[in-house]
């Protein structure tokens, strides 16, 4: 079936470099090129590069742009002035998660929205939807962009050099717009590790020539594989895990994401008691793995959704659904790692200090 | 991929050599790099009776955990002590210093009915 995925413009660099290629979200990409736990460690001290092209671009723009998109999503895009980001959410009607976004105002009354690969078409069609009876044009970009996330201390330091733009006077959440070894781009002071670090849409046509440059100052190519390492270590969320049409944010630690203000859904996504809460996870032996259960004194209480062994702390991290009287912070539990119970301590997120050069 | 003519294979990566009566077991460098950095060894109790084809130890990487199947039937006799401490060892050195346990078969001659280095190498071909 590996003819019917798809492949990112980078496809062949990735080859090149000895990637190890995998399906992710009907997409070939590398897993690793070395060792996740190499790359992991360069995005946490040095800076590591990873091809995101796979994710979906959509543009809002008309009249009613910004009221469509404060009604479809948690967050605020009023609080946005141009050149702003912001994280957020796509409610749907019964109190659960349609997908994670990142919301970009990019223009006065124009907004870009990027959306997880995975739920692309499932995301148009709901806000196509949605948009029923609002003055906005939306654009399916998704083909239209290669996207590359350059992460890490020294993402500034290296990409400076290659850049017309004055980096330092750009902060976290920015967007704008530059030239990038060349090729026009737009890019956000944003990412998925909890570093600092840019991502940068440029023209799939160019997305060959920016990488090169990006590897030969330095920047070390990183996969899927440390991707999902560093997220979880900075206690961030991956859709279909720890969020999902059914899983309602309130009772998550990202319930900062929902403003007051009119949304579609919000009043089934604000009644009721949160019976269960997204908690992190810390253990001293063992590894959890999405899917294994969280006990107390042997009564199953929760279930994993993600884990893996933190490449800083060396312990097994995770992050889990667990009932409400077992979400307190310090609460010993326990995870079930084939048959065995481990100690496991309810802990705040981020599991490392991050940002740390 | 580095497929040694010196010892036997299985279906599920794992590769068996005899050496002073014993059978010693450890995953083949296909495996290990399929599996990524390994960060944990789960090895058998010495002294436990495996079955052949039994998942007997568990290999943990950074990004799955993968169960370890005895190649012959019978009993663990050791088990690569020094895996906790350097459990990258399994990546670093699969077929020597990664060894991850020893059986005493119960009838050594179980060996030939593995997979040959050749059929292996074909295995392998076929699943990368």
């Amino acid at each position: 079936m590996l003819y019917l995925m798809k492949k990112t413009p980078l496809y062949d660099e990735h080859l090149r470099l000895g990637g190890k290629m995998v399906e992710f979200a009907g997409w070939q990409l590398p897993v690793m090129y070395s060792s996740i736990t190499k790359e992991h460690l360069a995005v946490r001290r040095d800076v590591g590069l990873f091809d995101v092209s796979h994710m979906g671009e959509f543009f809002f723009r008309g009249p009613q742009a910004l009221e469509f998109l404060r009604w479809a999503t948690l967050n605020d895009p009023a609080r946005l002035k141009p050149g702003r980001a912001q994280y957020s959410m796509l409610p749907n009607d019964r109190g659960g998660v349609v997908d994670d976004v990142y919301v970009y105002r990019v223009g006065e009354g124009e907004y870009l929205m990027v959306v997880n690969a995975a739920n692309v078409a499932k995301d148009w069609e709901h806000l196509s939807r949605l948009a029923q009876g609002f003055d906005v044009e939306l654009e399916n970009a998704s083909e239209s962009w290669a996207l590359l996330a350059l992460q890490g201390p020294r993402a500034e330091e290296l990409l400076q050099p290659l850049i017309d733009v004055e980096l330092a006077k750009k902060r976290k959440n920015s967007t704008f717009t530059g030239v990038v070894a060349g090729a026009p781009a737009r890019l956000a002071r944003t990412g998925y590790t909890g570093e600092d670090g840019f991502e940068i849409f440029v023209a799939p046509a160019d997305a060959i020539a920016v990488w090169r440059r990006l590897v030969e100052a330095g920047a070390v190519p990183a996969g899927l594989g440390a991707r999902d390492t560093l997220r979880l270590e900075a206690g961030f969320p991956l859709y279909g895990h720890e969020l999902t049409d059914e899983t309602n944010p309130r009772c998550t630690p990202l319930a900062w994401v929902i403003k007051d203000k009119p949304y579609y859904g919000r009043e089934a996504l604000e009644s009721g008691e949160c019976s269960s809460r997204l908690v992190g996870l810390l253990l001293q032996s063992g590894i959890p793995r999405a899917g294994y259960r969280v006990l107390q004194g042997g009564a199953e209480v929760g279930t994993v959704t993600s884990g893996t062994q933190s490449p800083l702390l060396k312990k097994g991290i995770a992050l889990a659904w667990v009932g409400s009287d077992a979400a307190a912070e310090g609460t010993e539990l326990e995870v079930e790692v084939r048959g065995k119970p481990h100690p496991a301590q309810v802990v705040p997120t981020p599991f490392v200090e991050l940002g740390k050069k | 991929m580095n497929i040694p003519e010196d010892r036997r294979y299985t279906k599920t990566h794992e590769w068996a050599k005899l050496d002073g009566g014993l059978i010693v077991v450890g995953i083949s460098d296909f495996a290990q790099e399929s599996l990524g950095d390994v960060v944990y060894v789960e090895t058998p109790e010495v002294g436990r009776e495996v079955a052949a084809g039994e998942a007997v130890a568990v290999i943990e990487s950074v990004k799955t955990a993968s169960d370890v199947y005895a190649p012959v039937a019978g009993k663990i006799a050791e088990v690569n002590e020094a895996l906790a401490d350097a459990p990258e060892t399994v990546n670093e050195d699969p077929y020597e210093g990664g060894w991850l346990f020893k059986i005493e078969p119960a009838d050594a001659a179980a060996l030939e009915g593995l997979l040959s280095p050749e059929d292996y190498a074909k295995l392998v071909e076929e699943e990368s």
